[in-house]
C-alpha cells in the first residue's frame, strides 16, 4: 500500500527522521493560510501517489503568501502527468506546503527487501534527485550498500561507513547517523516494504533532512497496523481495483481489450501471456483465488464488464479446489443476471471438468468452449477483433 | 526414487482441527499418504480424521516421530508455526499459508536457513511424489507416477504442467511448488539441485515468474552443473506492467531486475528450452525427451 509524501513524513518524523516544517492544504485558502503560518518562502508540492512530480510541473517555489495561492490554484485540480502515472496522469486533491530549505548537496537513502538474501538492505548514495534505478544502471559503484541483520537494525557503525562513504562532511557525520538508524527503524516498525529519502539533504548549516520521502507499506502486514490501514486514499487507486478488493479479487486494470478471469496469480499472468501471444491484448490481470465461490465470480464478471474497452472475456481455470462445476454455475448464473453482451471463451480443466462443460452447453447461453490454453487465447482474440 | 516426499514420509499438519487443515489432511489421506497426526493448541488429547491431535509440535513428534508437517496456519499466526516446526527438529516443513508479512519471514529465515529442517514455501501449493505420498493443496489425480520433476512458484501454472504431461502419458518423480512469496524456504536452485541429483528423475520442468533473480541463478547452476537432463521452462508475466504487484507479493519488476525477458535469455543461454506459453510445456518437454532417447 502506498502512501502520500506528507504521511510518510510524518511517520519518520515519529522515529527521528528530520523533516521540513510543513502543512498539508486540501484547497487554496488552506494552503495560504499553511503559507503565512510557516512565514518566509515555501514549496508547495502536490501530493500524488506517484514520482516524478517536479517534472510534471507539481511542484513550485512560492515567495510569499500571495504566490502561494497562485501556484496552488495552478496545482491543486490539475492532472498531473509524470512518467510513473501513465499518460492520463493523476488529478491533485491535496497539496503539501513546506518551508524551503537552504540546500547545500543532495544525497540519497533507501531500504529495500534483497529477496535473494532474504534480508533487508540499507542503500545510500551521493548521487541525490535522481531516479535510484538510473544510477544504478549507470553508475553502480556510487551505491553503496549495508545488509540489515533481522531484528538488529542498522548498526551505528554501518550507517558510518554508509555516511562517510557517500561524502558527508564530519560535522554532519552524527546526524546522518541517526537519520538512516531512525529510517530503518521507521521501516520495521511500520513493516515497510519501501522506504526512500531522495534527496537526503545538506543543508548550508549542516543539518541533514528528509527532503522527499516515499513509503510503501507491506499489504499483509496491515492486519496488525490499523492506524496505517487508515491512510489508504482510495482516490488515488483505479476504482474497479478498489472495488475488487472488497471481494476478495484480486483486479488489475490494464488496457487491452481481452478481459481474462483465471484462478491463481501465475496462471493468470500467464494468461495475459498467451493472450498477447496469440495476437490480442488483455484488458486486466484478474486472479479469482483457490476458493472462489458463486458470489465471487458474479462479482468478477460484474467488474470485468464495467471495463468499456472489453470486448470479449476469457475465462481460464484449472480445477483444483475450486471445482470446474462450481465455476460453471456461477459463470452461468452471473451471464444471465448481467445481460452479458460480448463473448465468452471458457477453458476448464481439472476437477469435475465434464460436468462443467456440461452446465455451460446446456445453459442454452452462447460461450465458446476452448480445448486448452492456446485454443482459448487465438478464440477469444479473434472474437475481440 | 522420489525426492523431499516417499512412502516413508510422516506428515503431521499444523492448524490440523480448522477448515483448510481438516479438508487437506482428509485428501493426503485419501492419496495414501501417511498422515500421523496433527497439532491444534488446546485440544490435544482429542481424535481427529481418527489420528491424534497435540498441543505442541514437539508432543506430536515425540509421539508420532513425525518427520514432516504442513503448515494451515493462518498469516499473522504462520511464522510462529514455522519456527515451532524448525524447534522440533522436523526435517521437511511445507508451509502452505499465503499472505505473511514479509519482515516475519525475514526473521524466521535468518533463524532457520543454517538449522537441519528444510522449508518449503510459504504461498505454495505443497509437494507430490506422484503414487507416494501428496502434502499440500495440489489435486491429486492429474498427476501419474514417472520420471519427470517439476519445479514452480505458482500452483495453478504447475497444475497447468503437470496436466498436460500426463495428458502425453508423461509421469511424474515429485512436483515441488516452491512459493510466490519473497521470501521462500527452497529456491528454485535448491529444487533443482535435488531433482538433477536424483535418479530417478529424467529431466525437468521449471517454471518461473517475474521478479528476483532466482529463475537466472537456476539457470546458471544448471549451466554449472553439466548436466545432461533436459530442461523445459516457462516464465510468467513476460506482459505484465513495471511496478505493479500481481497476486503474488513476490512478483514486483522493480528497476531492471526481474523481467521475464531477462529471465528467459538466461534459461536459454543455459540450453533450458524455454516455452513462449504454457501452452508448449508438455509437447516440448516430449520432444527433448524423445530427442535425449528418455522417451519412444
Amino acid at each position: 500500500m502506498k502512501i502520500h509524501e506528507h504521511q510518510a513524513k510524518e511517520i519518520l518524523a515519529k522515529y527521528g527522521v528530520p523533516v521540513p516544517k510543513g502543512i498539508v492544504a486540501y484547497s487554496v485558502d488552506e494552503a495560504v493560510k499553511a503559507a503565512e503560518e510557516l512565514g518566509g518562502g515555501v514549496v508547495v508540492k502536490a501530493q500524488i501517489h506517484a514520482g516524478g512530480r517536479g517534472k510534471g510541473g507539481g511542484v513550485k517555489l512560492a515567495a510569499n503568501p500571495q504566490e502561494t495561492r497562485e501556484k496552488a490554484e495552478k496545482i491543486l485540480g490539475m492532472t498531473l502527468v509524470t512518467h510513473q502515472t501513465g499518460p492520463e496522469g493523476r488529478l491533485v486533491q491535496r497539496l503539501l506546503i513546506e518551508e524551503q530549505m537552504p540546500i547545500d548537496k543532495e544525497f540519497y537513502a533507501g531500504i529495500v527487501l534483497d529477496r535473494a538474501i532474504g534480508k533487508l538492505v540499507f542503500m545510500a548514495s551521493s548521487e541525490g534527485g535522481m531516479d535510484i534505478e538510473e544510477v544504478a544502471a549507470h553508475t553502480p559503484e556510487k551505491i553503496l550498500k549495508e545488509v540489515i541483520e533481522p531484528g538488529m537494525g542498522l548498526q551505528a557503525y554501518q550507517a558510518r561507513n554508509l555516511a562517510f562513504g557517500m561524502g558527508i562532511p564530519v560535522g554532519s557525520i552524527n546526524a546522518a547517523v541517526q537519520t538512516m538508524q531512525a529510517l530503518a527503524k521507521a521501516y520495521e516498525a511500520i513493516d515497510a516494504s519501501l522506504a526512500e529519502i531522495n534527496p537526503l539533504l545538506l543543508t548550508k548549516d549542516g543539518r541533514i533532512i528528509a527532503l522527499d520521502a516515499k513509503i510503501a507499506i507491506d499489504d499483509n502486514a496491515l492486519f496488525r497496523h490499523k492506524d496505517l490501514a487508515a491512510l489508504r486514499d482510495l482516490s488515488e487507486e483505479d476504482p474497479l481495483e478498489v472495488e475488487a478488493s472488497k471481494y476478495g479479487l484480486n483486479y488489475i486494470k490494464l488496457d487491452g481489450t481481452v478481459a481474462c478471469m483465471v484462478n491463481g496469480a501465475g496462471l493468470a499472468m500467464a494468461t495475459m501471456d498467451i493472450v498477447q501471444y496469440a495476437g490480442g491484448s488483455p484488458a486486466n490481470f484478474l486472479d479469482v483465488g483457490g476458493g472462489a465461490n458463486e458470489e465471487q465470480i458474479r462479482n468478477a464478471f460484474r467488474i470485468l464488464l464495467s471495463d468499456a474497452n472489453v470486448k470479449a472475456i476469457f475465462i481460464n481455470i484449472f480445477g483444483g479446489i475450486l471445482r470446474c462445476d462450481t465455476l460453471a454455475n456461477g459463470v452461468v448464473k452471473a451471464a444471465r443476471e448481467l445481460d452479458v453482451k460480448v463473448p465468452i471463451v471458457v477453458r476448464m480443466e481439472g476437477t469435475n471438468v465434464d460436468l462443467g462443460k456440461q452446465i455451460l452447453r446446456e445453459s442454452g447461453l452462447n460461450f465458446g468452449l476452448a480445448d486448452g490454453m492456446k485454443d482459448g487465447a487465438e478464440k477469444v482474440v479473434a472474437l475481440a477483433k | 526414487m522420489s525426492v523431499l516426499v516417499d512412502k516413508n514420509t510422516r506428515l503431521i499438519v499444523q492448524g490440523f482441527t480448522g477448515k483448510e487443515g481438516t479438508f487437506h489432511a482428509t485428501q493426503a489421506l485419501a492419496y495414501g499418504t501417511n498422515v500421523v497426526g496433527g497439532v491444534t493448541p488446546g485440544k490435544g488429547g482429542a481424535l481427529h480424521l481418527e489420528k491424534p491431535v497435540f498441543n505442541t509440535v514437539a508432543d506430536a513428534v515425540k509421539d508420532t516421530g513425525a518427520n514432516a508437517t504442513v503448515i494451515f496456519v493462518p498469516p499473522p499466526f504462520a511464522a510462529d508455526a514455522i519456527l515451532e516446526a524448525a524447534s522440533a527438529n522436523i526435517a521437511l516443513i511445507v508451509c502452505i499459508t499465503e499472505g505473511i508479512p514479509a519482515l516475519d519471514m525475514a526473521k524466521v529465515w535468518a533463524t532457520i536457513k543454517n538449522g537441519p529442517s528444510r522449508l518449503i514455501g510459504p504461498n505454495c501449493p505443497g509437494v507430490i511424489s506422484p503414487g507416494k505420498c501428496k502434502i499440500g493443496i495440489m489435486p491429486a489425480h492429474i498427476h501419474k507416477e514417472g520420471r519427470v520433476g517439476v519445479i514452480s512458484r505458482s500452483g495453478t501454472l504447475t497444475y497447468e504442467a503437470v496436466g498436460q504431461l500426463t495428458a502425453l502419458g508423461i509421469g511424474q518423480s515429485t512436483c515441488i511448488g516452491i512459493g510466490g512469496d519473497p521470501i521462500i524456504g527452497t529456491n528454485h536452485t535448491d529444487a533443482l539441485k535435488l531433482l538433477l541429483a536424483d535418479p530417478d528423475t529424467d529431466a525437468i520442468i521449471m517454471i518461473g515468474e517475474i521478479g528476483g533473480d532466482a529463475e537466472e541463478a537456476a539457470a546458471k547452476y544448471y549451466a554449472e552443473s553439466g548436466s545432461t537432463k533436459p530442461i523445459v521452462g516457462f516464465i510468467a508475466g513476460q506482459t505484465a506492467p513495471e511496478g505493479r504487484r500481481m497476486g503474488h507479493a513476490g512478483a514486483i519488476i522493480s528497476g531492471s531486475s526481474g523481467k521475464a525477458s531477462d529471465k528467459m535469455a538466461a534459461m536459454e543461454a543455459a540450453k533450458i528450452t524455454v516455452c513462449k506459453t504454457p501452452a508448449e510445456l508438455g509437447a516440448s518437454m516430449q520432444s527433448r525427451m524423445r530427442e535425449a532417447g528418455l522417451l519412444n
